[in-house]
């Protein structure tokens, strides 16, 4: 576990999709209690710049919690966070998403009564970018060029899924952080969010995305990390881990 | 001669541009005319009418200052406060000190400045507890009602005589005696009463309102709306929350500050009673009955609730006096029960309803979905 260094930049990648190998996100022995229940145990995570990296586990895990704790919403028991060489583990959220982080959480959290545009907006306004270009383009990206004035309350479930990835986009983040981001969607609306990560990914975008929907996760990714009671089960491309006996068992303790 | 007249409508088109947006009602050419038109009006009032309605009409433009202020606050970053009498009440407590003790015109406008200062620096001292302290939703609304009551029960006690800062005795529960606003220069000075000060009132009113609705429609006020909406979605998009809920909050003190020193100069008065419960409730009514998401709902309501109530406690026939609070308050009720939105929030849903479905009767191909923009 030594070798596990926190001089992150040196750090070979793990067999990383694009040409950059750089380690842009890694934990140290990250640890979160919450009382007496230990929802992540020391773990020692890295993601290489460039990659999809897709999180799995049975629920309880530990997934969500590591999201929290990479975003700053939950402090860390023990162990520290480092992201594109700087240490964010005593950062408050706002000082940790002006470093390059985006993030997506669980359920929807859109503005309800704003329209489409104004959600898009909001993170938008933060950055330098041109925002009339910034906008067309995202609600191009998106699919919902024709409800940008609509009510985002009157949008469908995976319509909200959309405009949220494309908010967070918005903000042009070195490493896009999803939680569960096809939760709830039909095929159809699966196969467009797995088209839109694709093609941000292209433009060099770095994700970790939790996820349950394994054929989506076939889609996008080619590295699987799977979580199980709070630490690292196993870690390995999709097709290694789909022919695991031990993660099929951790995993039919839930889905059977 | 016609570039003249082109370079004065785009200077009007980008004037109204920035005040115009989704986060203020009145977004229309004709609204700017009714709007100008009940200016000239309220300008043409002192004129028709007496002069002991048009000193009350001015009492209600000073309280005016205080629904402004609840309305930015509470209507556009969802931060209700039950405590903005208290920045009030302290600037023109702070207006009536410096004014007694440096009675010149130039120590009464010196006076203005430092009373405005001091009412949005307890603001600001207040919301940082507050904000940075993680106080969120109704323990901000219960902490600030606290500090208007300690506030009353503190002044209340200053009767005696040691409770005197230089020549102006704060006077526990008898009140303070405060200066009538003076501009001016040493000596020389021209005391705004009566009419002039329903003016000065009237011209500060219209210019706080119109740089509101500009701050508002900016990227400042869509940036308070995400707050209002969603806290902690907005923390994800890197804003410092606490920081800007602090600016808000601040701005809000200044404005209620600014009314304060209206207040105290109009009656040329003050005692605690401005940080009791009862006159703490009364901007809370005012902005939920005229709407808290608009600053023209609020104004309104502030004026038009007022007036009631004066003519009320001179007594409508077999009505008494004591019966002015209760039916003010049965208004409040009747307002969140069938409007729960305010006044002009409701009647603005209702035109665009009707409008949406005259242009569907007009053209049965019509989407509902364009008449709701």
């Amino acid at each position: 576990m030594s070798s596990q260094d926190i001089n992150v930049r040196q750090k070979p990648a793990v067999a990383a999709t694009g040409s950059n190998t750089e380690t842009i996100l890694a934990t140290k022995e990250l640890t979160k209690n919450f009382g007496g229940l230990t929802a992540v145990d020391s773990v020692d995570f890295s993601i290489t710049e460039g990659e999809i990296r897709c999180l799995i586990g049975p629920n309880g895990a530990g997934k969500s919690t590591l999201l929290e704790l990479i975003t700053g919403q939950l402090s860390p028991s023990e162990g520290d966070i480092y992201f594109d060489g700087e240490d964010l583990t005593g950062m408050e959220t706002h000082d940790r998403i002006d470093t390059g982080l985006s993030v997506k959480f669980q359920s929807p959290h859109v503005y309800e009564n704003l329209s489409v545009e104004e959600n898009l907006q909001v993170p938008l306004q933060r950055t330098d970018r041109d925002i009339e270009t910034v906008l067309a383009e995202t609600l191009e990206r998106i699919a919902l060029r024709e409800k940008a004035n609509v009510r985002a309350s009157e949008l469908s479930h995976g319509e909200k899924q959309r405009l949220e990835i494309g908010m967070a986009v918005t903000l042009d983040p070195t490493l896009m952080l999803l939680d569960e981001p096809v939760a709830g969607m039909s095929v159809d609306e699966t196969a467009d969010v797995a088209n839109l990560i694709r093609s941000l990914h292209n433009d060099g975008m770095t994700f970790l995305v939790v996820e349950h929907d394994m054929e989506f996760v076939r889609r996008i990714s080619d590295q699987v990390t799977v979580l199980n009671q709070g630490e690292i089960f196993r870690q390995g491309p999709i097709e290694e881990i789909e022919a695991d006996e031990a993660v099929r068992r951790i995993y039919l303790g839930e889905n059977a | 001669m016609s570039d003249s007249v082109d370079a004065e409508a785009s200077v009007l088109d980008r004037l109204r541009g920035r005040l115009e947006g989704p986060n203020t009602y009145g977004n229309s050419l004709t609204f700017w005319v009714g709007f100008v038109v009940v200016i000239g009006l309220l300008a043409a009032y002192p004129q028709t009418t007496d002069p002991y309605t048009v000193i009350q009409t001015s009492r209600y433009f000073a309280l005016a200052f205080l629904a402004l202020s609840l309305s930015f606050i509470w209507g556009y970053a969802g931060v209700l406060s039950f405590g903005q009498v208290a920045f009030f009440g302290v600037a023109a407590y702070t207006f009536g000190i410096i004014g007694l003790n440096f009675s010149s015109a130039t120590g009464i406008m010196a006076g203005v400045v430092g009373a405005v200062l001091v009412g949005t620096a307890v603001a600001a001292v207040v919301g940082y507890f507050m904000f940075y302290g993680g106080v969120r939703d109704t323990y901000v609304t219960i902490m600030t009602l606290v500090i208007a009551l300690v506030l009353n029960t503190f002044m209340a006690q200053t009767a005696g005589s040691e409770w005197a800062v230089g020549a102006a005795q704060l006077g526990g529960f008898n009140g303070m005696d405060i200066p009538s606003l003076t501009l001016g220069i040493g000596q020389t000075g021209f005391e705004l009463e009566r009419a002039a000060l329903y003016y000065a009132l009237l011209g500060a009113l219209v210019v706080t309102y119109l740089g509101l609705r500009v701050l508002v429609n900016s990227s400042f006020g869509l940036t308070m709306v995400a707050i209002r909406e969603d806290e902690a979605r907005t923390k994800t998009f890197g804003y410092d929350v606490p920081f800007i809920k602090l600016v808000v909050f601040t701005i809000g003190g200044a404005l209620a500050a600014v009314g304060g020193v209206f207040y105290g100069s109009w009656g040329n008065y003050i005692d605690p009673t401005v940080f009791g419960i009862a006159f703490a409730a009364l901007p809370v009514v005012w902005v939920s009955v005229g709407g808290r998401e608009s600053l023209l709902g609020a104004l309104g309501a502030t004026v038009l609730i007022e007036r009631m109530r004066t003519e009320l406690s001179s007594g409508i026939g077999p009505i008494g006096s004591e019966w002015a609070l209760v039916i003010v308050g049965g208004l409040l009720l009747g307002v969140i029960l069938f409007m729960p939105a305010g006044v002009v929030p409701t009647v603005d849903d209702l035109i665009t309803q009707l409008r949406s479905r005259r242009t569907e009767r007009g053209q049965s191909t019509n989407t509902p979905e364009e008449a709701v923009e």
